[in-house]
């Protein structure tokens, strides 16, 4: 078995995922061809230089629909004989494209991959691809579904997490994020997105908060509050799947759950032979790859049970990685991986996460491996792990060390 | 005579009059389904008839399905009662489907009007028939009630009914009608938009003939090209909240344990995405999986066809009629007042007595509040309640029971002032009227030597609150006659509640079975089982109220009070200091429950529940491992229907029906399982005999199987099968 290396990582700023947001006017396919172009042109991919484009995104209608990631290409300048591939494994979607792509590479079916992942929430709208295991009341009952924001304040309440503790850790993602954009940090990997005639739309993320502080967050409702108790009144649903919690408790708001965001990612994965073919330096190897299904009323404890099972799997122990991204989809999911491993904040989403620079759902994977990937060269760690919360109940993980 | 027939008038208008003879109600059977179905066929191919009214010869339309015959086709069926059940269902359809479609062709031309005339209440599939024809008339009749509350006795409308409202109105509309059995007057009815058109009763058989005449249009919303549903479908924006609301709610309110929600919300769901003849199918599907589901049939025996029986005197002595007519309720507390509210109600004349005029005054004004409650809800008028309060004489003076046919004392609990009024009492009627004492604790046998009669004495107890509870449990001393049953028995007709008949012994049978509920919940407590998962479990398997706020709700220093009148009676072989130990330290802390605004939970100021009293983990800590909810569940099961068994083998219980029916009625255990006996059944006993024996090498001796089980699951007997409905315990 051949190895899987990361030649380069990119991705685009996250725009706003609103009408007014910077990128709202750029199509889902137009972002996409810019990061396709962006890798082609960075690393000279001329010709059939790869076997595929897999694609991450999750809300797959409209003009996400009909197989973007073909789409993406045909408006790129990638040769035509690359084929596309769309995946959606919801907010993994970005990781799960370069989870593919190496263990393809691995497994000798093709030297080079491109793998990434796009989401225009501003023009897509979240859900509006429908979703039987919220709709069909045989699924919906028999597996007690509630809404990602219930399972949040569910995993608060069931680990003894604080609204304090929440907030803590969200003004701090804003901290953080705050201060590797002044440290250029992400300077390498994003690519600023244009108009046709190469005038500038959107050079950095939008989304943040600088100055964030406990005080201003305490100011805001929790967000779940309503549907919970009240109207449909999912907080019983939850109860009946963990009787033994008397409430739930409701911590999540907008400040310290991720932001609807507009973006995309990009990366260059291949073998060994790839680059030397294109005359390409391996950044990472791709030591590890892994997936799981949890609980889905609970939904967004699955990077525990994952990186228990690729840790697992690859003879490591927690003390092997060096620098973690948790996607800070919700502040307990972060709290909780921390909780549950005892690791320290120093070592987990350094640069900030989600909450302060948004999450473009399918994209999301892609993009924090690459902030995982410039962060270890940055600060000269060698092992490191990304990995996600995953809605339904799942959970994936990737592995990398620097070569 | 058939139950429909059909009178082709000159003006070119067919009449199908339901009238079934021997009821005072139209149900639907088998059989009558052909009749309309022939009938049907004939007004559609004759070519004087220009349309058709169906109407009803008695005042009402119909009360539903004969529920009888769900159960004989499933019975009839052999092997595949799943098969016959959905063909039976799918022959209803294709005959309302005929009726919507009134012959028109496939590009909706041509066909005959039908329209529904309902001179009065129109339940179940009484209403399905109305809905699938093409215009629905309902008589300006304030009593009437139009609805489907199929979902009350664990099935729902499965005559097109679920399918053909849902794209009347759209689901959200149409969820409280469906899902909660929501039954409505003529005029609401119309509102809501079930029915078309409210006119006034000796209008309505001519309103429905000249709309039938006006060449009107007939094509269903749901058959005409380009049909949306109101509302949205599951998967149009609007729809998608519904949708995804409507699950968690019926979820969460249902605790998953009533299969019928469910089905009947899939059958809407996946109906919504088809076309409406798939749909009927879906829904036929959907209805006949709940149908095989032994819950349905269980809930259908208890609830309706037991009830019923019960309630029509399937228990009551062969005497005369023993209608009440005049009754003295002694005693003008909380019960008392609520004897004599729904006395009067029925029309009975009631002399309220109590130890002063002030009382009295105040026991007859609960029956005020009562009815302007009703007027301000427009439920009740004022003459109604100038009516009622007219049959109530509140008063201090025995005297005024000169004439009484019933006494109901319902005095203190205490066998020494109970004896001292029945003697005031007998003074004054002899010793020939029927003597009933209200009492949820006190042996009838004992109360009754201070009575002239022993044979004439009888215990009614009622639950609280009076007005609100629907069983009455009567008690028959070792002496009381058959002549003090029937009595007793025709009043609790009168009040319109449902009696069981037990014998006397310590609580009866009720409380006999919500005492270990309770004692178990709190015993939980003690061993560090966390009080949420307690509460939880209890309503997971379908209690209404979790032990611990049952208790809250009936009082801790009444548990004490039982417990330590129970330990006085019973001695060493009291089971439950485990239990007092909790129940003792919560009185001394003065944590009474709810009436303290303090006991297992917490209340705000006014008496509002806010969560489980944080204090009590500060003295029973939580244990670090909790056990499996099933576990918990178990336990607060077996406590109450073990209970149920022993009734049966102690000769308490003289008839398992009353077991069932009582145990939802009165304690509201699991109505999900169709009672305590049902739920054995289900389960089986040999399961339900080693599961216990489980529990009690895990818990105690209290959950050894009884002698009864033991027997019945070494022999794989139910208890359907072995104490048929009214035998006696073999």
């Amino acid at each position: 078995m051949s190895d899987a290396y990361i030649y380069d990582a990119i991705r685009s700023p996250r725009g706003k995922g609103r009408k007014d947001g910077a990128l709202h006017e750029v199509t889902s396919v137009q972002l996409s061809a810019q990061m396709l172009n962006s890798l082609k042109s960075r690393n000279a991919l001329e010709g059939h230089a790869v076997e595929d484009v897999i694609w991450g995104n999750v809300t797959q209608v409209g003009e996400q629909g009909g197989c973007l990631a073909r789409t993406a290409v045909l408006a790129s300048d990638l040769d035509e004989r690359i084929p596309g591939l769309a995946i959606n494994r919801f907010c993994a979607s970005g990781l799960e494209a370069v989870n593919l792509a190496a263990n393809q590479v691995r497994g000798g079916a093709g030297e080079g991959y491109i793998a990434g992942g796009v989401e225009m929430m501003s023009r897509v709208a979240m859900g509006s691809d429908g979703a039987a295991i919220a709709v069909d009341p045989s699924v919906a009952m028999e597996t007690y579904f509630v809404p990602q924001g219930i399972s949040a304040d569910i995993i608060a309440t069931e680990y003894n997490l604080s609204r304090d503790d929440a907030d803590a850790l969200a003004v701090e993602s804003q901290n953080r994020a705050k201060a590797a954009w002044d440290d250029n940090r992400f300077a390498g990997s994003i690519v600023p997105i244009r108009d046709r005639n190469g005038i500038d739309i959107l050079d950095h993320d939008e989304y943040m908060r600088p100055g964030t502080d406990m005080q201003s967050l305490g100011a805001l409702r929790a967000s779940f509050k309503d549907m919970g108790e009240v109207m449909p009144g999912f907080d019983a649903v939850a109860l009946m799947k963990y009787p033994h919690l008397e409430r739930i408790n409701h911590i999540h708001h907008a400040g310290n759950s991720s932001g609807i965001v507009d973006g995309a990612a990009a990366l260059l994965i291949g073998s060994k032979e790839f680059g030397e073919q294109h005359d390409l330096k391996p950044r990472a190897r791709i030591r590890a790859t892994a997936k799981i299904g949890t609980d889905p009323t609970i939904m967004l404890t699955g990077p525990v049970p994952v990186t228990q099972k690729i840790l697992e799997d690859n003879g490591m122990a927690i003390g092997d990685i060096d620098l973690f991204e948790v996607n800070e989809a919700f502040a307990s999911v972060v709290l909780r991986f921390m909780q549950a491993f005892d690791v320290g904040s120093d070592k987990v989403n350094v640069n900030g996460g989600a909450i302060a620079m948004g999450h473009p759902l399918g994209a999301t994977g892609a993009m924090i491996l690459g902030t995982l990937l410039d962060e270890m060269e940055r600060s000269d760690k060698e092992t490191g792990l990304a990995t996600l919360c995953i809605a339904s109940g799942m959970g994936a993980a990737t592995i990398i060390e620097r070569v | 005579m058939n139950d429909f027939t059909m009178n082709k008038g000159a003006d070119g208008v067919a009449v199908i009059t339901w009238d079934v003879r021997d009821k005072s109600m139209n149900v639907m059977t088998r059989a009558s389904m052909l009749v309309l179905d022939g009938l049907i066929d004939d007004a559609l191919a004759d070519d004087a008839v220009k349309g058709v009214v169906i109407t009803s010869g008695k005042d009402t339309f119909a009360g539903g399905m004969d529920l009888n015959v769900l159960a004989s086709i499933r019975e009839e069926a052999g092997d595949d009662p799943a098969r016959a059940l959905f063909e039976f269902t799918m022959g209803g359809h294709h005959m309302l489907r005929k009726i919507e479609r009134a012959g028109m062709d496939d590009k909706n031309k041509g066909g005959k009007p039908i329209a529904a005339a309902l001179p009065g209440t129109a339940l179940g599939i009484g209403l399905e028939l109305p809905l699938a024809c093409h215009r629905i008339f309902a008589a300006d009749n304030p009593k009437a009630k139009i609805g489907l509350p199929e979902i009350m006795v664990g099935i729902f409308p499965g005559a097109g009914g679920t399918t053909r409202l849902v794209r009347k109105m759209g689901a959200m509309a149409a969820s409280p009608l469906l899902l909660e059995g929501r039954l409505n007057d003529p005029k609401k009815a119309k509102m809501a938009g079930v029915v078309d058109e409210v006119v006034a009763p000796d209008e309505l058989l001519d309103a429905a003939k000249a709309w039938v005449l006006s060449e009107p249009a007939i094509v269903k919303p749901w058959d005409e090209k380009g049909y949306k549903m109101p509302g949205g479908a599951p998967y149009h924006p609007a729809g998608f909240m519904t949708f995804v609301g409507a699950s968690a709610m019926v979820n969460g309110k249902t605790k998953g344990v009533y299969p019928a929600a469910k089905a009947l919300l899939s059958a809407v769901y996946e109906g919504a995405l088809v076309p409406f003849d798939t749909a009927l199918k879906i829904e036929a599907r959907w209805f006949t999986h709940v149908l095989m589901n032994p819950s349905s049939s269980a809930m259908i025996r208890s609830l309706f066809i037991n009830k019923e029986a019960l309630e029509k005197g399937a228990v009551r002595p062969d005497l005369e009629d023993q209608t009440v007519r005049k009754v003295g309720v002694i005693g003008a507390g909380m019960m008392g007042a609520g004897i004599a509210l729904v006395s009067a109600l029925a029309g009975i004349e009631v002399v309220l007595i109590d130890n002063t005029q002030e009382a009295a005054d105040k026991g007859k004004a609960y029956t005020t509040a009562y009815m302007d409650k009703g007027i301000s809800r427009k439920k009740a008028t004022p003459e109604k309640k100038e009516q009622v309060l007219a049959l109530i004489n509140a008063t201090t003076g025995y005297a005024a029971l000169a004439g009484c046919d019933l006494i109901v004392e319902a005095v203190f609990e205490d066998p020494g002032v109970k004896a001292e009024v029945t003697a005031k009492v007998q003074a004054v009627t002899g010793p020939d009227c029927i003597f009933a004492t209200n009492t949820s604790t006190l042996p009838i046998s004992q109360l009754a030597k201070a009575a002239g009669d022993p044979e004439k004495f009888i215990g009614i107890h009622f639950f609280s609150p009076v007005d609100k509870m629907m069983l009455v449990e009567v008690i028959k001393g070792q002496k009381t006659g058959d002549l003090a049953v029937a009595k007793a028995l025709d009043y609790v007709r009168q009040i319109r509640k449902t009696p069981i008949v037990v014998n006397d012994a310590r609580f009866f049978y009720a409380n006999r079975c919500i005492i270990p509920y309770i004692n178990e919940g709190i015993r939980m407590v003690k061993e560090g089982v966390a009080p949420a998962l307690v509460e939880n479990a209890a309503k997971l398997v379908g209690m209404p109220l979790g032990p611990l706020q049952l208790v809250d709700e009936t009082s801790i220093d009444l548990g004490v009070k039982i417990a330590k009148a129970t330990k006085v009676a019973m001695g060493d072989a009291y089971p439950d200091g485990a239990v007092d130990e909790v129940l003792f330290w919560m009185a001394e802390e003065g944590r009474l429950g709810r009436k303290a605004k303090a006991g297992f939970y917490a209340y705000d100021e006014k008496g509002k529940r806010s969560g489980l009293w944080e204090g009590l983990a500060g003295k029973y800590t939580v244990a670090e491992t909790q056990p499996d909810v099933t576990e918990v569940q178990h336990r607060l099961l077996f406590v109450q229907v073990l209970e149920a068994v022993r009734a049966v083998e102690e000769d308490v219980l003289m008839d398992i029906r009353e077991g069932d029916v009582g145990a939802i009625l009165g304690w509201g255990f699991a109505p999900w399982s169709g009672g305590p006996f049902s739920w054995l059944d289900m389960v089986g006993t040999p399961w339900a005999a080693e599961a216990t024996n489980l529990l009690a090498e895990q818990h105690g001796e209290r959950f050894r199987a009884p002698a009864l089980l033991e027997e019945m699951a070494a022999k794989g007997q139910s208890f359907y099968g072995r104490f048929r409905p009214g035998a006696k315990a073999a």
